[in-house]
């Protein structure tokens, strides 16, 4: 998810390496290998949840990047053992249990009794929230940018360039919201091909304003860095960090859709068990609260929040705190276990007229 | 020579000749092999997965999706739109500077050799990212023309195909360069001169004798820019904005979007069928040989 094409491609090739070391290497039942998605994101991972959480259960844990859930296929198809456990977002992991190449997680093990509704899965303990939101350049609109999603399809009202995913992910969702469909209605509207066109229907009324189809993560926070487009949909975390380094950007929570990142087990691993517990132990809360001083992706886990495990400041600045968390829609991965291939051949259609 | 070459009669000429050939299979033998090994076989293979649907099972439902989805058709479209047009700007930029470069000393040719080789070695990601940096709307180009006075605002230069077709043409030069400055050094001056000597303007002697000379490097050229475009990813995608989708870009996302090798195999094979049908044809229209002869 939070890739980029180039990265991912050398994350691709770092695994590779990875597996060779990894696969001669004789395992004993107190090690796992855990896959994620490098950079700052991993960082934080490691640092805050993957290392203490090992050293807690006394097992080692080994890291290394992967390329995305069509890894895990690989993986699986091909008979090979190359990791345990994997870092995905919530839709990955469902599209990958409905192809059937993942383990049923066992919540008699894995404790969610605290975690936010909606963030967990069949197929994905969830570990983090994070939001897609309309960022704005302040440069251009000052404080007054687009508030709301209707503001973002308003080019009468907010004149200037705008960049959206080239993926379908997320992109309905807003389509939808500026339409005046109110959020939980959403999924509703879209369980079908009229409720689908009519979401593109909205996103081709601003088509000539739309000046880039962005691919990651790291691009849509450059755009708004160079000031190349006026206003773009993207990730919570991305415009924190590159308003850090100096980008001119805002965004308001009325416009998030909270998403949330897991952790899932390929089918067949050897270790599973182990696996489950350790997916167990991730869980609670004092690691999400390490993990969210690094980025700013929120716990799943209530607890972080009543138990102030996080300084006040910094929670605020959380998608998932109860006051952002009001404003804001959840996506619903079972809508995309189902519409994706649809929804995404529609939109890249819609992208090509 | 000709001395010797007398002694020889009938019999050991033919039984030289036929050792001659069997030397020359046996070397390219491996080469045949490799070719076997690494382009058939998988050429083969991508042929049967793409009849190959998502539950495992012969269908052709990954060839059905692109007759129903328009989407396919325009990407398909857009990939070779931006080939020849690649391929064309290249013969465009590329010739008169090869033609420029067989003309002068070898010394300098050398000097200009470097000029076109350096970005060749430069790391492609690293060129496509500098014209994006480059051109894009506060970049450089457009800060500065705006800064002199020279726009009244900044031009759209990239997110798009003109940016797309800079990127790809910077890189593919070389491929075109390359080949066609080979042939035009090796093309006999005295040929040239001769027209002249004979009454030709140097126009015309250009035209009827350097031009049709230089014509097997200017294909080799050119065939080795369009299909290298075909394939082309990493540009387009940064420097298109995700207005231009070529086809290795559908090609990766639909092996996200599937999960299975079918569908991404679908459109290399469409692609690679579609491609020899416009060589075929192409090649029925500018018969090689035409030009071939140098003699």
């Amino acid at each position: 998810m939070k890739s980029f094409i180039t990265l991912k491609k050398v994350g691709v090739a770092a695994v590779s390496l990875g597996f060779a070391s990894f696969s001669t290497a004789s395992f004993a039942d107190d090690t796992l290998r855990i896959v994620s998605w490098g950079g700052a994101y991993q960082k934080g991972q490691s640092v805050g949840i993957f290392q203490p959480a090992a050293e807690a259960m006394g097992i080692t844990v080994k890291e290394d990047t992967y390329g995305g859930i069509s890894d895990v296929k690989l993986m699986v198809k091909s008979g090979a053992d190359k990791f345990d456990i994997f870092s995905s977002g919530a839709g990955g992991c469902a599209s990958g249990g409905a192809e059937g190449i993942l383990e049923k997680l066992d919540y008699s093990v894995i404790d969610v009794s605290n975690h936010l509704p909606g963030m967990y899965s069949d197929y994905c303990a969830g570990a983090d929230i994070f939001s897609v939101v309309a960022a704005w350049n302040t440069e251009t609109y000052g404080d007054n940018g687009p508030r709301s999603w209707a503001d973002f399809f308003d080019v009468e009202k907010f004149p200037g360039t705008r960049a959206m995913r080239a993926k379908v992910d997320s992109q309905l969702e807003a389509a939808l919201l500026a339409d005046g469909v109110a959020k939980e209605d959403i999924y509703k509207v879209l369980d079908s091909e009229e409720g689908i066109d009519r979401a593109l229907d909205k996103i081709r009324s601003i088509k000539p304003h739309i000046a880039v189809w962005w691919t990651s993560g790291a691009q849509h926070a450059q755009l708004m860095k160079d000031g190349e487009v006026d206003m773009t949909t993207g990730w919570n975390g991305r415009f924190d960090v590159a308003k850090l380094d100096g980008a001119k950007v805002a965004y308001d929570w009325k416009t998030g859709i909270m998403d949330w990142e897991g952790y899932g087990i390929p089918k067949g691993v050897k270790n599973k068990d182990l696996a489950m517990k350790y997916i167990a132990e991730m869980m609670k809360p004092e690691y999400m609260a390490e993990f969210a001083k690094y980025i700013t992706y929120g716990p799943t886990n209530k607890l972080v929040y009543e138990l102030n495990l996080m300084e006040e400041a910094r929670a605020r600045q959380m998608p998932s705190h109860p006051e952002n968390a009001k404003h804001q829609m959840t996506l619903r991965t079972d809508w995309y276990a189902k519409w994706r291939t649809i929804a995404a051949e529609k939109y890249t259609e819609m992208m090509t007229e | 020579m000709v001395g010797i070459e007398q002694n020889f009669n009938q019999a050991e000429l033919a039984q030289l000749a036929r050792r001659e050939h069997y030397t020359f299979f046996g070397l390219t033998l491996p080469y045949l092999v490799l070719v076997g090994a690494m382009i058939i076989v998988p050429i083969g293979w991508l042929f049967l997965l793409s009849f190959i649907g998502r539950d495992g099972s012969f269908s052709f439902e990954n060839y059905e999706r692109m007759i129903n989805s328009k989407a396919y058709i325009r990407i398909f479209l857009t990939t070779f739109k931006i080939s020849i047009l690649t391929t064309l700007f290249c013969a465009l930029l590329g010739y008169p500077l090869a033609y420029f470069m067989s003309q002068i000393p070898r010394k300098w040719a050398n000097i200009c050799m470097i000029g076109v080789l350096i970005p060749f070695w430069t790391s492609l990601l690293v060129r496509t990212y500098a014209w994006l940096v480059l051109l894009q709307k506060k970049g450089l180009v457009n800060t500065v023309a705006v800064d002199l006075g020279l726009l009244s605002e900044p031009i759209k230069f990239v997110h798009n195909t003109s940016g797309t077709l800079i990127g790809m043409v910077h890189i593919m030069l070389p491929f075109l360069i390359l080949p066609l400055y080979a042939n035009m050094r090796a093309i006999d001056p005295h040929c040239v001169k001769a027209a002249s000597s004979l009454g030709a303007t140097p126009v015309r002697a250009f035209w009827t004798v350097f031009f049709p000379l230089s014509m097997p490097g200017l294909i080799a050229g050119l065939l080795i820019v369009f299909v290298l475009c075909l394939g082309f990813y990493v540009t387009p995608a940064v420097l298109g904005g995700g207005k231009v989708i070529m086809a290795a870009m559908k090609i990766s996302s639909n092996i996200e979007l599937y999960f299975s090798w079918g569908a991404a195999s679908a459109l290399g094979v469409v692609l690679l069928v579609v491609t020899m049908l416009i060589l075929f044809i192409a090649s029925k229209l500018v018969s090689l040989d035409q030009f071939g002869q140098r003699s």
